[in-house]
């Protein structure tokens, strides 16, 4: 395979004005980050510490093997919302290691007001079941939570994807033949009773976890009977009497030591999937993506020079490389992974459209995982382009990567704006993981497009009202939309939410696509049935 | 002539005589008792047969089951090795009327030095000096009291028949002359069946110098001499050659007395004399009295291979084969120097007390020479000799090789048993040693110092707590990986009594952070694979089993606290003793007020046509019995009730 040929000076001007700038902006998400990290702050960890638990990350290594990777999703989720008060929305989740097997963790801060469900948490806990049943990744909930954020029951309890979803993931997943283990070593109250219940193995920490439908204030409001919590239901009681645990645990260490022993006879083989190669570095140094890549969106660059960075030895079998050049095709391994990577250089036209749809084709013929590196401004527009149908070629696109069954990866280097998001795997069409770059943008258009297109409509009233609007007013009337939209397109914003799986360090970018891979091919590849191709 | 040697011994003397054998083309015969199966000599030989039980009397001592087993396997000769019965006159006998060659002295030889006091005499004949003492025949107390008067005191009780320090007192005043000599009869009645003793002069400076000889029955040559000093009750620790400040003079006459001792008695073979040297007033050729002769290779002979150039035991096989002395004594010079320390598996804080144990782990730095029986995976067995290996080191000078010694030791690896290393490599690294200035009384002087643990390098603990966690072999690059906040992982050791926690941050394949109490160490993997605290090695750790030994100048022992090996059902309330199911209380076997181990039997319930005992779930104390011998019991009633253990 051809090896790709960088034009990059490391040692230029503008390599190193990139730098300074990604550099910045990594650093404002690695301060949030590590931020969110510590959870409900010093002194809830502090009382956290005072009561022999460990807390949520130490909890979440211990369950998984030393120095495993940890692939974190939702790290930042719930960033800035809630005035502020649920970093990470209470909760830990994220893909590690447990006797070499991949394992998706759900861990709950008890740090964060008592570990209840605000409704971004319920929204990263049934992320996190998504990833693992699409994955078909055993889920180990360590569970240490008051059950729904009660200010917030509308949006935490009714919904389909609401709390209830949690057990109903459970139900389903274990249905599957995917193991659910429950690790209790806090409260587990009222709907969270039903983690460790719907569980196939349960773990419980002495005088420490509890499981109930009602705690001890519900059960005396309601029928005057006075008990403790342990008596109620503690490890004692539920692994002696009620059979809802199944294994006592000492300590936090002990529960999370039996948790690694019953995820050690599970008797899952995994599947037969791709080819692998043997895994070789990229002969571009993938530290270098951060001067290769312009801080501004707006400054075109070739992708090439961040594919050069992130496969292995750099090689790249192009694919129709002479044809609708604005959409890179091409073969690739990563760690040893054999990849279709799609990638945006510049704004899409039919042909590019037509070649990207014949490429995932191939792709899910092969049965090999496609890779999409989005960096899109959108289709092209103009009546030259609408009268040849591009709409009808975005389509064949958009068909393509929504029913191709082969894993898709997303990683958005850059603009994630209108129709151009679709056709490269945006979240809706269900990529097995969407994660973006501090530098990445994402809005239904431009924040400046907007604002114009809404200039244009209120001008166009004014004007056939027979008024007149000044260049000052247009302005005036424009900055809120422009503020608007930068500030929702910003990658903390959207990570909060949850539209992606989180932010990452553009210099990991072929780590965290080989450990998305590797966890994506715990399931079978399946065969693939396209839709109706508007041809 | 013979093709084929059967090597009467175990351990490092016989895959030491093996090697010899092998390289001159001889066939080569083991033998072994059923605790040796598999060990080491027996693995380095062409043939080998088990000759009995573990004890040394149903094995190595059983002389006629070792000629059967020559004669079976057609080997010509027996080689004794050193110890079991290599001076044991009858054995020689035996082996000669069966035909076969002796590896060794004569009988009549070994018979002439045997006895301490009728040697001595054939010696002062011979014009050797000896050591003023008595050796008579008469053992009455009064004469004996009488004889150490006449030498004056401090003396030395010393069995006739004895060696190895057994049977052996000092007496420094006439007041403590009856008490000792009655404890050392009795040593040497029970040691040696024979309680007879000497007295000797006592050098106050003494040293132990020895020289080595070589005989082909005819004449006799020297090898020069082996100071072993430095000795721990009377056992050999670490021994050289040249003696430090010997004379050109003073080796001359030392070399000619025990050529005329070994002349004799028509030595042949390797031997060796023992003289004691007073050393207080620095070495004189006429300050050396014979000691006794040791009619067989010596444990060690390597420092005077080393020095000498000569291979021992090819010389003992070529006599035995028949041919002359291999060289004359114009042809033996001394190169350089060279030092043997003795690794035992022993535990020096408790007394240098004996241990065993399975050696996990065993290697051998290069730059050293190591005599050894056992390999890694092997058992220190309590039936033998604890010994592990000798380490030799040959250099230049005597400094140098001291260095080489002490360097040696400190890179020799021992896991799965304690050992005498750190004190080996202490005494390699004393101050006095290094200057030459020796005496047997050394070690006793300066044992605190030379016994001191030493303090656990903090890169130490921080490669434990990597091995522990398996975090200490090579990886894959996606190691510790974390999108932004790296997870820290704790791992529990115990070192001694210290409960250690420690927390490890994996920052990448190849560097970790390590913290506990207020210690914080990053530590780097080099090229090599090897992990170093700012440049410097962190040493090489191993685990066995549960437990981690991290080599850095010595052995660190740390047992990984296992999360999972806990059972919290222990911590449950365990007072009362219920009935598992509905039944019939046949028997009660305790009353209040008994004592209970756990597992005891507290009483006897038939349900569904069975019998079941309900024990003790732990050690306590009835505090009441609620039933009775022929009640009828529900589910869960409860039968007897335990005092409530007090709170510690």
């Amino acid at each position: 395979m051809a090896r790709l040929k960088s034009q990059i000076q490391t040692g230029s001007e503008t390599y190193r004005t990139n730098l300074a700038a990604h550099e910045a902006m990594i650093a404002e998400v690695r301060a949030a980050a590590q931020a969110a990290a510590e959870g409900g702050g010093a002194k809830a960890r502090e009382r956290h510490l005072s009561r022999g638990k460990m807390l949520p990350r130490d909890r979440v290594a211990g369950l998984l093997d030393p120095g495993s990777p940890f692939l974190e999703v939702g790290a930042l989720a719930a960033h800035g919302m809630y005035d502020g008060v649920a970093p990470a929305a209470g909760a830990v989740a994220g893909i590690g290691r447990v006797h070499g097997r991949d394992v998706m963790v759900v861990c709950n801060d008890a740090t964060v007001k008592g570990g209840t469900y605000y409704p971004m948490t319920v929204k990263k806990h049934l992320r996190a079941q998504e990833i693992a049943e699409e994955c078909n990744l055993p889920c180990v909930y360590l569970v240490d939570s008051g059950g729904a954020n009660l200010p917030n029951q509308d949006e935490v309890f009714p919904d389909r994807d609401h709390f209830g979803r949690i057990f109903y993931n459970q139900a389903r997943m274990s249905a599957k033949g995917i193991p659910q283990v429950a690790v209790v070593m806090g409260s587990c109250t009222a709907g969270g009773a039903y983690v460790p219940a719907m569980s196939d193995v349960t773990i419980i920490v002495k005088e420490q976890g509890t499981i109930f439908l009602a705690g001890p204030p519900l059960v005396k409001a309601a029928t005057g009977e006075v008990v403790s919590a342990e008596d109620l239901g503690g490890g004692d009681v539920h692994t002696r009497l009620s059979g809802v645990a199944d294994y006592l645990a000492e300590d936090d260490a002990h529960a999370l030591a039996l948790a690694r022993q019953a995820l050690g006879s599970l008797n899952r083989r995994l599947p037969e999937t791709v080819d692998w190669a043997s895994p070789e570095a990229p002969a571009y140094d993938p530290a270098e993506i951060l001067g290769v890549v312009p801080g501004d969106l707006r400054t075109p660059y070739d992708i090439r020079e961040v594919i050069a960075r992130v496969v292995d030895g750099s090689r790249f079998d192009e694919f129709k490389p002479r044809f609708g050049e604005t959409l890179v095709t091409g073969f690739a391994h990563v760690e040893g992974c054999p990849v279709g990577i799609v990638a945006n250089n510049g704004v899409l036209f039919s042909e590019a459209a037509v070649k990207g749809a014949h490429f995932v084709e191939l792709c899910a013929q092969r049965r090999i995982p496609l890779v999409f590196l989005q960096n899109i401004t959108g289709f092209m527009v103009g009546r030259k382009y609408e009268n040849e149908g591009i709409a009808r070629h975005g389509a064949k696109m958009v068909t393509a990567v929504a029913t191709t069954n082969v894993p898709k990866i997303t990683m958005l280097v850059g603009g994630s704006f209108g129709a151009g998001n679709y056709g490269m795997a945006g979240r809706a069409y269900q990529p097995r993981f969407l994660w973006t770059w501090p530098n990445s943008r994402i809005s239904v258009m431009g924040g400046p497009q907007a604002a114009g297109v809404l200039a244009t409509v209120k001008r166009d009233a004014i004007e056939r009202a027979g008024g007149a609007w000044s260049a000052e007013e247009e302005a005036a009337f424009k900055q809120p939309t422009l503020e608007m939209f930068e500030r929702q397109s910003h990658p903390l914003y959207a990570t909060a939410r949850l539209w992606d799986d989180g932010i990452i360090d553009p210099r990991d970018t072929r780590r965290v696509l080989s450990l998305s891979l590797r966890a994506a091919l715990n399931a079978p590849v399946e065969e693939t049935k396209f839709g109706v191709f508007r041809m | 002539m013979f093709d084929t040697v059967l090597i009467a011994n175990r351990g490092e003397i016989a895959c030491r005589v093996a090697r010899s054998a092998k390289a001159m083309g001889l066939r080569v015969v083991a033998v072994y008792s059923e605790a040796d199966a598999g060990s080491a000599h027996v693995e380095m030989a062409d043939e080998a047969v088990c000759i009995g039980g573990a004890a040394p009397a149903e094995s190595y001592l059983r002389g006629e089951r070792i000629i059967e087993a020559a004669l079976a396997k057609g080997a010509g000769a027996i080689h004794p090795g050193y110890g079991f019965l290599s001076e044991n006159p009858d054995f020689v006998e035996a082996v000669e009327a069966a035909g076969l060659v002796f590896v060794g002295p004569s009988a009549r030889a070994i018979r002439a030095m045997g006895l301490k006091d009728a040697a001595k005499a054939l010696m002062a004949e011979a014009g050797v000096p000896v050591v003023p003492g008595y050796h008579g025949a008469d053992q009455s107390e009064a004469r004996l009291a009488n004889a150490a008067e006449e030498v004056g005191y401090p003396v030395l009780i010393k069995a006739v028949a004895g060696g190895g320090g057994k049977g052996m007192r000092l007496v420094e005043r006439a007041g403590e002359f009856s008490e000792a000599l009655a404890s050392a009869r009795a040593e040497a009645r029970t040691a040696f069946g024979n309680e007879a003793v000497l007295i000797e002069k006592f050098v106050s400076k003494p040293r132990h110098i020895e020289v080595q000889v070589f005989g082909d029955g005819q004449g006799a040559v020297h090898l020069f001499e082996r100071d072993c000093s430095l000795q721990r009750r009377h056992q050999k620790v670490i021994e050289e050659a040249p003696a430090p400040g010997m004379t050109p003079e003073m080796r001359e006459a030392m070399g000619a007395a025990a050529v005329r001792a070994a002349e004799a008695i028509g030595y042949s073979g390797a031997g060796t004399v023992e003289f004691i040297v007073d050393g207080s007033g620095g070495l004189r050729p006429d300050g050396f009295w014979f000691m006794e002769m040791n009619t067989r290779l010596q444990v060690e002979h390597p420092v005077t291979e080393a020095i000498t150039g000569v291979d021992l035991v090819e010389w003992q096989l070529r006599v035995a084969m028949g041919e002359g002395l291999p060289c004359g004594q114009e042809d033996l010079s001394i190169r350089g120097h060279a030092f043997e320390a003795r690794l035992y598996a022993e535990d020096v804080a408790k007394g240098f007390l004996p241990a065993t144990g399975r050696l996990d782990h065993l290697a051998f730095p290069s730059g050293v020479r190591a005599d050894s029986g056992v390999r890694a995976g092997d058992e220190i067995s309590p039936h033998y000799d604890p010994m592990i290996a000798k380490v030799i080191a040959h250099g230049p000078s005597r400094a140098v090789a001291l260095a080489q010694l002490a360097a040696g030791l400190e890179a020799t690896e021992v896991a799965g048993s304690v050992t005498n290393l750190r004190f080996l490599a202490a005494l390699a690294r004393h101050e006095g040693f290094a200057k030459g200035d020796v005496d047997t009384g050394l070690i006793a002087r300066d044992l605190e110092a030379l016994t001191l643990e030493a303090d656990v390098p903090q890169g130490v603990v921080a490669l434990a707590a990597l091995k522990a966690l398996g975090l200490d072999e090579e990886c894959g690059g996606a190691r510790g990986f974390a999108l932004w906040a790296p997870l820290e992982w704790t791992v529990g050791l115990r070192h001694g009594d210290e409960d250690i926690h420690a927390r490890v941050r994996v920052e990448g394949p190849d560097a970790c952070e390590v913290r506990w109490d207020e210690a914080c160490v990053s530590l780097r993997r080099g090229r090599d694979g090897g992990w170093s605290q700012g440049g410097t090695r962190a040493g090489q750790a191993v685990m066995h089993g549960e437990r981690i030994t991290v080599f850095d100048r010595g052995a660190f022992v740390f047992d990984y606290i296992d999360p999972l090996a806990r059972d919290a059902a222990d911590g449950a309330s365990l007072d009362l003793v219920e009935a598992p199911m509905p039944g019939l209380v046949q028997k009660l076997f305790v009353a209040a007020g008994d004592t209970v181990a756990a597992g005891d039997r507290l009483a006897l319930l038939e349900a569904m046509k069975m019998e079941h005992a309900l024990r003790a779930p732990r050690d306590g104390v009835v505090a009441e019995v609620l039933c009775s011998e022929g009640d009828q019991v529900a589910a869960g009633a409860a039968l007897v009730r335990l005092e409530e253990e007090s709170e510690e």
